[in-house]
């Protein structure tokens, strides 16, 4: 059986973007990335272990994985967004610079005008006792982009490119659809221009018809300004359909990264695998299969490979020791001591 | 084929904050307050030790109420550490006798508007609708009523004793409480566990027994103890106005007696202080307690955004660390 | 005539176990003081309206649609959480719409709920094996406390919780959300329910469990006799767990049939739209999205003629008047598969 209509080489996902082919430096770098939060009981959990990705211009990045994982987390200390309990380590340098080097104070400046961020409902974003037009002034303003009438307009042409009518920004949150409430926060986190658009879960809460709006709106958005956008979500289909290039992260460490298709056709990493084997597709029909086990906890130490508990392919070198991240592929890179493809596959 | 089964480990559902594991079961809650603050516990333990004293005071006290032991109004002294009042009886004694007797009336009244406001606010809470509106409007009327001129108007036409003084606290009291339970039950008949107990089929009085109460509870302690507090001291306030029994010694009508046999203008002042700083002791003892646990039970919130934002910035961990 | 959908299948018990007919569930605005004068005439939300469907023994029909299309609504006025405005339902044959208080507890038994929230919907008071006695406690099922600690621990086995005895004594915090989902669902087991009705019952789990709870939902209506109601969003976990599914737009169904025949062939121009902006796992094999503008309008101002005509990308003149029935295209063979639409 297949599907009525199919044109895969409209597919976001399909679709090369010209500046990877052109070597441009990344928009923004993340670079051995640790976040620890202290807890009440002494312990320090290490929820992110050394993250690490680079985007260039136009690139959308599918942040894969489940809850505790460390997704959230690791794009939370992108704008530095975290608890007085948390530590971080490593750097996150959109233009080169490290904003997190010195804590609180270099990342204030970059926050929102170089990389900005949509949350997962967009209630958690909107004050429901401002309209939503001045919430969109407020931040063209705190951050000295523009003031006034020209902020004003400005977010107006925003709400338009957004599809949400300029007169509405005198309207109340509340009065808004789940829709439109997210375009709203989109419009917000574009009122400072930023090169990088982190969404955090951004279409979650919302029906299947206006997920699709949305996509297609944030794919718009980096064709068409130029941005680079990570998109973290728990749906693999939503990322095979919008990114071109996902990484899967597994307790606090990315296991798996690279391009879309190299990554569902040739998964290296069992989790990976597995992911996909317990999603549902449409129309495969393939029986689909949970991962036995839960994630470990990351308030200890764990030796050799996190998922080795749960892996259908561990041996006993999983379990001892580490595996690193390593190329196997043109920009494909896996966490895994197996060499042999066709061992996991 | 079967399902792939997941393993037992079992994990406790703890999110980055660290939570500690809840306790189950109200008395579980209470002890655990008791524990973890240091408020709490005094207030538990202050209250105790008063209710000792006075449960006690039949074999504790030094001397009797009715016995003369010096002369009247005799100042404080070794042997009569709190001194005498004044029909010359030992204070101390008065005090752990009049305890009980205040105390009594405290707890009694207590039970009364703990019982009428918690079964009134279940009702609403629960019921809502025409029944939430008839019952909320006649407590409205409950809590306009000055508690004051009533038990003068009780007094007045038969007669002033303790059962009066019992009924007519209690019966103002119970607003409060019927208030706060109904807030909470309203909160709690929401949740999906009671829907899903109605829809498995329980009646309502199971529901509200088994499910929506356990939740009621540990409020309703808090709530208890705050309303002793009150009962305690509107008790004194009803003595000390003579508006209650004369012949059952409470602190009340020591304080009252002090006063109007000119305890003041004599100077004996501990006639009059040391039977107002029981009751003082007595209310910020269940202050202490019942705020705890009213505390405890608030959800939470979280830290960190309301505050300065800040975080820590270390070294990376060198290869080889987890 | 609306044709009846039944699953022609030897092994399967042919007499529909659920008969739901032109059911319809409205909730009235109220009016201010103003409009009462005026007698303006009663607006009402029509969350339901008009629905008809039958469920089977051995059969898992998925409920599919968006929000505010009216199913969690369908789903409480059948298991008489909420009162029919006009319809019937019919539960082995008997009409349950108007029957409420102590009577409706004898049908409770056979109608379970899975709910969608794993920790919201288990008390968290109570230890699992209070939570699955409770049910057995109200409805007087087993005669001593040993035989009802047997059934527990028998639900809970074939709920997938082994070693059963280990988890009797657990509180719901700490189990994880698809163990407790599971408990859930063994305490629905426990009445031996003809009729489970799971809303979105994997939505708040991590996705490598999901596959778990929905086999085992699978298992249980092919072994236990049972049919098996699910309402889900989301078209994929229909498509492949579900027998039948039956699509809802503004409280009606829009087309439903066989599980495969709905997503292969989609009749109605709702149903095409919706597959194509599925997200498929393949990025290779991403279909054309065929997306709708706007949003799915208020219950209260359900679109004269054809609901669904306003947004429609092949809708005609006689849309806006004539509101389509269930009909099968003639060329089918098999008169199961129907769509509310003037083009079918």
């Amino acid at each position: 059986m297949s599907p009525h209509n199919a044109s895969p080489s409209e597919c976001p996902a399909t679709t090369v973007p010209a500046c990877l082919a052109e070597g441009e430096a990344p928009l923004v770098s993340v670079d051995g990335l640790h976040v620890w939060f202290a807890l009440p009981s002494g312990r320090e959990l290490h929820a992110v272990q050394g993250v690490s990705f680079d985007l260039e211009r136009g690139v959308r990045l599918g942040l894969v994985g489940e809850s505790g994982c460390g997704k959230t987390t690791t794009i939370l200390s992108m704008m530095g967004l975290l608890p007085p309990s948390a530590s971080v380590a490593g750097a996150v340098s959109p233009r080169a610079r490290n904003i997190l080097a010195r804590g609180e104070q270099s990342v204030r400046s970059h926050r929102w005008t170089d990389i900005a961020m949509v949350f997962q409902g967009a209630m958690n974003s909107l004050n429901p006792v401002k309209t939503v037009g001045s919430q969109v002034v407020e931040a063209m303003e705190y951050h000295n982009v523009a003031h006034g009438e020209a902020a004003r307009t400005r977010a107006g042409e925003l709400f338009e490119m957004l599809g949400i009518s300029a007169q509405s920004g005198a309207r109340f949150p509340h009065e808004f659809s789940g829709g439109m409430r997210q375009r709203a926060a989109i419009a917000m986190a574009l009122s400072c221009s930023p090169d990088v658009l982190l969404a955090d879960e951004p279409t979650t809460a919302l029906d299947v018809m206006v997920q699709a709006q949305i996509g297609e709106l944030l794919v718009g958005l980096t064709r068409e300004l130029g941005m680079a956008m990570v998109l973290v979500t728990h749906d693999l289909p939503l990322v095979a359909q919008l990114c071109e290039r996902v990484a899967v992260m597994y307790a606090g460490k990315i296991v798996e990264s690279g391009p879309m298709d190299a990554v569902f056709h040739r998964p290296r990493h069992p989790y990976t695998r597995m992911l996909f084997a317990a999603t549902p597709d449409l129309y495969d029909k393939e029986r689909v299969v949970s991962i036995p086990g839960a994630p470990p906890q990351l308030d200890r130490r764990i030796d050799g490979c996190a998922f080795a508990p749960r892996c259908d392919s561990a041996s006993d070198r999983c379990r001892v020791q580490h595996p690193r991240l390593l190329d196997i592929g043109p920009q494909h890179k896996a966490a895994c001591h197996a060499k042999d493809p066709g061992a996991c596959t | 084929m079967s399902s792939i089964i997941e393993s037992p480990e079992v994990q406790p559902v703890s999110d980055v904050g660290g939570e500690k594991e809840p306790s189950i079961g109200t008395f579980a809650i209470v002890w655990q307050v008791i524990r973890r603050r240091p408020s709490a516990a005094i207030g538990a333990a202050v209250l105790l030790l008063v209710i000792a004293i006075s449960l006690l005071a039949p074999v504790i006290a030094p001397y009797g109420i009715h016995q003369q032991v010096g002369p009247v109004y005799g100042p404080p002294s070794f042997k009569h550490p709190l001194g005498l009042d004044d029909g010359g009886i030992d204070m101390l004694s008065l005090i752990m006798w009049g305890g009980r007797v205040s105390l009594t009336v405290g707890l009694a009244a207590t039970v009364v508007a703990i019982f009428v406001g918690g079964t009134i606010g279940i009702l609403t809470g629960y019921l809502g609708g025409v029944t939430d509106t008839v019952l909320m409007r006649f407590t409205d009327y409950f809590i306009v009523i000055p508690v004051i001129p009533l038990m003068m108007v009780i007094a007045v036409l038969w007669g002033p004793s303790l059962s009066h003084i019992i009924l007519v606290i209690g019966l103002l009291q119970w607003t409060t409480t019927a208030r706060i339970v109904r807030a909470q039950v309203r909160s709690v008949r929401e949740r999906v566990y009671i829907r899903r107990a109605r829809a498995i089929g329980g009646g309502h009085l199971r529901v509200v027994l088994r499910h929506v109460l356990p939740q009621v509870a540990p409020l309703l302690v808090a709530n208890t103890v705050l309303t002793i507090a009150i009962a305690v001291f509107s008790e004194t306030a009803l003595a000390f106005l003579g508006l209650s029994d004369p012949s059952r010694t409470s602190w009340g009508t020591m304080i009252q007696h002090a006063f109007a046999r000119t305890a003041a203008s004599t100077g004996a002042w501990w006639a009059i202080v040391y039977p107002g700083v029981a009751v003082a002791i007595v209310i910020m003892a269940c202050y202490l307690l019942g705020q705890a646990i009213e505390d405890a039970m608030n959800p939470r919130l979280k830290v960190s955004h309301v505050s300065v934002r800040t975080f820590g910035v270390r070294l990376p961990p060198r290869e080889g660390d987890s | 005539m609306i044709p009846r959908a039944t699953v022609v299948s030897a092994a399967h018990d042919c007499r529909p176990l659920v008969e739901v007919e032109n059911l319809s569930t409205y909730y009235p605005i109220r009016q201010n003081l103003g409009a009462s004068i005026l007698r303006k005439p009663r607006r009402f939300v029509k969350a339901v309206d008009g629905v008809t469907f039958a469920l089977v023994r051995g059969e898992m029909t998925a409920l599919v649609g968006e929000s505010g299309c009216g199913k969690t609504t369908t789903v409480q006025t059948i298991l008489r959480m909420i009162d029919a405005t006009a319809g019937s339902v019919r539960l082995e044959g008997e009409d349950i719409t108007r029957l409420t208080g102590r009577r409706i507890r004898a049908y409770r038994r056979r109608m379970q709920m899975i709910y969608q929230d794993p920790y919201e919907s288990l008390d968290p008071r109570f230890r699992v094996r209070s939570i699955i006695e409770e049910p057995m406690l109200i409805h007087h099922v087993g005669t001593s406390r040993s035989d009802r600690r047997t059934r527990t621990l028998e639900a809970l086995s074939q709920a997938g919780l082994t070693p059963p005895e280990f988890y009797m004594d657990r509180y719901p915090h700490e189990l994880s959300g698809g163990q407790r989902q599971r408990v859930a669902i063994a305490a629905s087991l426990v009445l031996d329910p003809v009729l489970l009705i799971a809303d979105e019952p994997v939505s708040m789990l991590d996705v490598s469990v999901r596959a778990g709870v929905l086999s085992l939902l699978d298992d249980l209506r092919r072994d236990g006799a049972m049919a098996v109601l699910m309402i889900t969003h989301d078209l994929s976990t229909a498509a492949h767990f579900a027998d039948r599914i039956a699509v809802m737009y503004l409280g009606r169904i829009v087309e439903q049939g066989l599980a495969d025949d709905v997503v292969c062939d989609p009749l109605h121009p709702y149903t095409k739209a919706l597959l194509s902006v599925v997200p498929k796992r393949d990025p290779r094999r991403q279909t054309k999205p065929q997306i709708l503008r706007g949003e799915t309008p208020n219950p209260a101002n359900v679109p004269c003629g054809c609901r669904f005509h306003p947004r429609c990308p092949v809708a005609f003149a006689e849309c806006s008047t004539v509101d389509p029935a269930l009909r099968s295209p003639s060329s089918v063979s098999d008169a199961h598969h129907s769509a509310a639409c003037l083009l079918v």
